[in-house]
């Protein structure tokens, strides 16, 4: 339902509890349905984790919702926001996935899927689909890889990346455990496969805490090179 | 010609026949468009033949019923062309429903849809032209109202071999139309056999940034590249013509045969620096800085650039003035990229992050007091 977006302000979250001031309602065509996405890039493996949660103002209508979805062998998207978008994007990518399947003979690779996304983002430049990606996968010489998109198309390659409306209470969090920033005289180890995954377990469960859009349930996509492992872990329900 | 294709600005043929089967079998999102855009699809995809078969990227414009199509295919579309052909098409395929076509309206000039997010904005970009090239510098740091949505963003980007430019602006609009425009050279080099020149680019990217004039398209770059005279030794592979250049000007500098050539065609050789920005802003010189921090860098770049200075002298400015923006500017900051093009091409530095440089900034700093007292 996307009535008065205007009392629900800038990103969809509500703006004051006893707002008494004067309110226009405008038709919006887009809705914010929360949810916080996360991806992880190792050296032979990628993580992509999201909450199950798909909320709307002050409603929550459904526990059971992922956002990541399985594109290939090799590629799992996460996709928050506005869940119309995400379900149309996502239809859009399969469809070209296939369409590629069948003129190439061969499935795409992670990096070719992020080319191909920014320019159907980008394609709709002037009415965007509100959703924020992140893709997850292997690249060609099977190293992990996670490319971080924003609404409109840009994107870039990373280690490691959060979206969605916890992005910014994990994203300093990861900056600090994973890129190992803001530490000193810190010995630089690799990120074994078990600890990322206890690391995004332990982030998500702080972000279930702060984040009223987060939370119910934790879906894990471990993507190897013998293919994508799910793993569902219970979180706040409150 | 890759300009009039561009630009639209001839009318192509409706069907050659060997562009006929590729031209149906894109962009399914056409379906899952608004009213009205199914017949706008299907109109629009059989305009493509004209366009050799090659699949544009297609903007979906939140508009009005009544306006009859939006084809934005990079570059001037001329509506008037754009309707004749859509009554052509109505007569060979009697099944679409006739439209009633209004007089050719213009695009919308303010964005319909508000958006819910706002879009990566806020840098330091800085380019300017020496004897030894041109040094193309920035910061990484891509900010969102507030937040810092990247601190690793690559701002300038290398556009082909000769050619860089940086970006300012909405980063999916300058990665997207640098994307674009790559494309456009690499097809102009292999039409014609030799690089597009900066001046040429420049005046490419403004051609098609120009009917989104108007809109919340935000892109102003700088374009930096080294334009070689190549038509000396009229060889057909572009991987030679990258060494080519070379010879050109050490041979110039020595006979004046070459140079004599050089001046016959009208054509300079050597660096250029160009801004282009998506108002329809194109211009020439020898020092452009654009962003949020420029008028930081500015100050540094105008006291201490000139056109005899050293590469080192030269890199050491650009990362200064970078740095001094990131210092004042909060938009601006986390590391310098620098990327120097010569006639061999460009060079890229390491990727210096700044954060260092304040604490050594600091440690001069406690030194000067020690001294002083």
């Amino acid at each position: 339902m996307m009535i008065s977006a205007q009392a629900y302000g800038g990103n969809g979250k509500v703006k004051e509890y006893h707002y008494t001031g004067p309110v226009e309602h405008k038709f919006s065509p887009y809705a914010f349905n929360g949810g916080t996405v996360l991806a992880v890039a190792g050296e032979d493996f990628a993580l992509v984790a999201s909450d199950t949660r798909l909320s709307e103002g002050y409603s929550i209508h459904s526990r059971d919702s992922p956002k990541c979805y399985k594109l290939t062998d090799t590629t799992v998207i996460g996709c928050s926001g506005f869940h119309g978008d995400c379900l149309t994007l996502t239809k859009i990518i399969e469809a070209r996935l296939k369409m590629y399947k069948h003129s190439n003979n061969k499935s795409m690779t992670s990096g070719a899927i992020a080319a191909m996304l920014s320019t159907i983002l980008y394609g709709r430049r002037f009415f965007p689909y509100y959703v924020y990606n992140i893709i997850g996968g292997l690249d060609e010489e099977g190293r992990g890889a996670v490319y971080s998109f924003d609404p409109v198309g840009s994107y870039q390659r990373d280690t490691y990346k959060a979206g969605g409306s916890a992005s910014a209470m994990l994203q300093p969090l990861l900056d600090n455990q994973i890129g190992f920033k803001n530490m000193e005289n810190v010995e630089q180890l690799p990120l074994s496969q078990e600890k990322a995954v206890q690391l995004v377990k332990d982030v998500f469960i702080s972000a279930a805490e702060r984040d009223v859009y987060t939370g119910d349930a934790l879906k894990i996509c471990i993507i190897t090179k013998e293919g994508v492992r799910e793993e569902i872990v219970p979180l706040r329900k409150d | 010609m890759a300009l009039q294709d561009v630009c639209g600005l001839h009318n192509p043929p409706l069907f050659p026949q060997w562009t006929a089967p590729l031209s149906r079998s894109f962009m399914p999102e056409d379906s899952t468009h608004l009213s009205g855009g199914g017949i706008h699809g299907e109109a629009f995809s059989t305009r493509l033949p004209g366009r050799g078969g090659l699949s544009p990227l297609e903007f979906y414009m939140p508009i009005a019923e009544y306006l009859t199509e939006s084809p934005i295919n990079f570059g001037q579309t001329s509506l008037s062309s754009a309707l004749t052909k859509l009554l052509e098409i109505d007569h060979l395929y009697p099944s679409l429903p006739s439209i009633s076509l209004p007089p050719p309206t213009p695009c919308p000039i303010s964005p319909s849809v508000p958006l819910p997010f706002t879009l990566s904005h806020g840098t330091t970009t800085l380019g300017f032209a020496f004897q030894g090239g041109v040094i193309a510098a920035a910061d990484t740091r891509s900010s969102c109202s507030g937040l810092v949505a990247c601190p690793a963003s690559p701002k300038v980007l290398p556009i082909h071999s000769h050619l860089v430019g940086t970006t300012s602006g909405t980063s999916a609009d300058c990665a997207l139309w640098k994307r674009i425009l790559s494309r456009e050279l690499r097809l102009y080099q292999l039409r014609h056999r030799r690089r597009l020149s900066t001046g040429g680019a420049a005046k490419l990217l403004s051609h098609m940034l120009h009917p989104f004039k108007g809109t919340e398209l935000c892109v102003a770059a700088t374009l930096c590249g080294w334009d070689g005279d190549e038509e000396k030794h009229e060889q057909p592979f572009t991987e030679k013509h990258a060494n080519t250049p070379t010879n050109q000007m050490t041979a110039s500098d020595s006979s004046g045969q070459s140079a004599a050539i050089v001046r016959s065609r009208s054509r300079i050789c050597g660096p250029r620096v160009i801004y282009v920005c998506s108002d329809g802003l194109r211009l020439q010189g020898e020092l452009f800085s654009v962003g949020s921090g420029s008028p930081y860098a500015y100050s540094i770049l105008d006291s201490s650039v000139y056109w005899g200075m050293s590469v080192q002298e030269a890199t050491a400015v650009a990362r200064e003035a970078v740095y001094r923006a990131t210092y004042r500017d909060a938009y601006s900051g986390n590391n310098v990229d620098l990327y120097h093009v010569t006639a061999k091409g460009w060079r890229r530095r390491e990727r210096e992050n700044l954060k260092e440089e304040y604490y050594r900034e600091k440690e001069r700093e406690r030194k000067r007091r020690v001294i002083a007292y």
